[in-house]
């Protein structure tokens, strides 16, 4: 490690994994749940399980990207960060803001939450997602807030790359954007359509960038590569992005009250939305092809590949599936939703937080060439149980998508949504399979950092 | 192919592209802002309506039903229940929903539960208000089956 202050990503990264395994074990309980109606049923009920499983996937990857620019910022600006307290006392307070409000999900009927949490005040609740009382919300500008001061006040005083550029202006999109979060019209239809401008425009738009920016150092730092050329790649990816991501909000207008001239314009933008994960397959193999160094982390490089891969059939192919308007009439609602869902967030994110804390962990743990082989072979093996796991429970969940729609909505012998639900009962089970497949891998992976160093 | 371009042409589109694209997102947006009204019948959209989408949100209803496609999947969509429960009756589907909401959870084993979220009767009405307002929304013809 270059400098000192990039400790302090560690505790964001140990965090991050922590919540990335409740995440998932609360997804297995969901798909417990599926089948089994009465299981943990009135204890937790699935609206509740569902806020917690999405709602540490957000909070998880916030920590996570944050780890990753505390680690990155440093060596990119070429000095200190602007404050390791100040990082150290941000990582406490979003902590235990976030323990705070999972327990108050788990242990304060929904109802009574929003009385004891003032939502009367700025009703901004029960929206999906956006389900955290008013002072988590609140906590969570703080917490950005501080993220970017910090963040900017390194660039500023140091060197500017591409890389801190695109970063920053990623941040800054993550913060404008979440502000819409607290404005929520009474009418219904506006609600839905701001309501995006949070959502959509987080994961495909500012997100993006902030993805791009984490691959393009990981690369550098285990290719060698020639910054300029990197940086140019970098450009070209989120390019495409944001051509094809802003307008791609569109493809959420589609059925729920916009205007017509959305079908088009969301067709049209967000058919190119595959493109820019394509650039970042033929980024990431071409800069291995023509690496200049041999990194001795060679799972970190290989994380970085899987990541390209992974994000382009979840994001990319998945999300083109039914992104076009007269396929999407049909699969509006589905599982298929949740399919494309799943393996892009997975993909995109997840990963790209593996990428970087497979590459930086072992640096901060004093281990500068990475782990030893025998602890790399058992993180590759996770890797793959995690991802097959992954493409299995998306497999899994466009079947249960498929048949939803040929139940409910194609023919003249309809059958209703509990119906279908039940027929699809067996395909449920090979999702939660898989699901499991994926928990075991993370366990797995964990204990890849207890593997005792060689020499 | 990537040969050909350069760093600084790859900037150019970030940046100009970037910004093309974000003002015909800013136009369009402001365009839909101004016709969601008409296209929401926001003149019928009530007192008791906006009471209706307060308990929805209150109770996080989305967390297991879709609305107009969007929330979980773990339980019916309602954009047009009040078209299936209720076939279009303001009254039928009243009463539907006072027997439907006083009925929960149903006692049938491991059937997938609805909470009970005791609801007056004034609610339990404010809320079937807010859900006949949304199914007349102009959504393009979404959903395209009764079954939502």
């Amino acid at each position: 490690m270059k400098y000192t202050s990039q400790s302090v990503a560690k505790p964001y990264f140990i965090f991050a994994l922590v919540l990335l395994a409740g995440e998932i074990l609360f997804g297995l309980l969901m798909g417990i749940q599926y089948i089994w109606g009465d299981f943990l049923f009135p204890l937790i009920p699935f609206n509740v399980l569902r806020m917690v499983h999405t709602n540490l996937l957000i909070v998880l990857l916030l920590f996570g990207f944050m780890g990753a620019t505390y680690y990155l910022i440093p060596e990119e600006a070429e000095r200190e960060l602007w404050s390791p307290k100040l990082a150290i006392i941000t990582f406490w307070v979003f902590a235990a803001a976030g323990v705070a409000t999972i327990l108050g999900y788990l242990f304060v009927p929904y109802a009574q939450l929003t009385e004891i949490t003032f939502n009367e005040l700025l009703p901004t609740m029960g929206r999906e997602f956006l389900e955290q009382p008013l002072p988590t919300k609140v906590g969570i500008v703080l917490v950005v807030v501080s993220y970017i001061v910090n963040t900017a006040m390194t660039v500023l005083k140091g060197r500017r790359t591409v890389i801190t550029t695109v970063l920053l202006t990623g941040l800054f999109g993550l913060a404008a954007f979440f502000l819409i979060a607290f404005y929520v019209p009474d009418n219904l239809i506006a609600d839905k359509f701001f309501w995006w401008f949070t959502v959509h425009l987080w994961v495909e738009a500012t997100w993006e960038l902030i993805l791009g920016a984490i691959l393009a150092f990981v690369l550098i730092k285990v290719t060698g590569v020639d910054r300029e050329h990197i940086d140019k790649w970098l450009y070209l990816i989120i390019a495409m992005t944001m051509v094809s991501g802003i307008l791609g909000t569109g493809h959420h207008f589609f059925y729920m009250g916009a205007p017509e001239y959305w079908l088009w314009i969301g067709s049209i933008s967000s058919a190119v939305e595959p493109l820019p994960f394509f650039l970042m397959i033929l980024f990431a193999f071409s800069m291995s092809r023509e690496r200049k160094i041999q990194h001795e982390n060679e799972v970190a490089l290989t994380w970085a590949k899987a990541t390209a891969v992974i994000a382009f059939l979840g994001a990319g192919v998945w999300g083109f599936m039914h992104t076009l308007a007269p396929v999407n009439m049909f699969t509006h609602g589905t599982q298929l939703t949740a399919a494309h869902g799943h393996l892009s967030f997975y993909g995109a994110y997840v990963m790209i937080i593996f990428t970087m804390i497979s590459y930086a962990m072992p640096i901060l743990r004093g281990r500068p060439h990475g782990n030893c082989v025998k602890a790399q072979n058992r993180e590759l093996l996770a890797m793959k149980l995690m991802n097959f796991g992954m493409i299995g429970l998306t497999l899994a969940l466009t079947a249960a998508g498929i048949t939803q729609i040929l139940d409910q909505r194609v023919g003249t012998e309809l059958l209703g949504f509990m119906e279908s639900q039940a027929t699809i009962e067996n395909i449920y089970l090979v999702r939660l399979g898989f699901g499991v497949m994926v928990f075991t891998g993370l366990i797995l992976y964990f204990t890849s950092f207890f593997v005792k160093e060689e020499n | 192919m990537t040969e050909r371009i350069t760093k600084s042409m790859a900037k150019n589109i970030y940046y100009g592209g970037g910004m093309f694209a974000l003002l015909i997102f800013l136009a369009l947006s402001f365009d839909t802002v101004q016709q969601i009204p008409e296209r929401s019948n926001e003149v019928n959209m009530t007192a008791s309506v906006v009471a209706g989408k307060k308990i929805w949100e209150k109770n996080d209803c989305v967390g297991c039903h879709t609305l107009i496609g969007e929330g979980a999947y773990y339980a019916p969509e309602l954009m047009n229940v009040f078209n299936r429960r209720g076939g279009s009756d303001v009254a039928t589907f009243k009463a539907y929903m006072q027997g439907w909401m006083a009925a929960q959870p149903l006692n049938e084993p491991n059937r997938r539960k609805m909470p009970q979220f005791n609801l007056s009767e004034e609610e339990v009405n404010q809320l079937s208000d807010f859900l006949i307002w949304t199914s007349k929304v102009n959504a393009n013809e979404w959903p395209p089956t009764i079954e939502g």
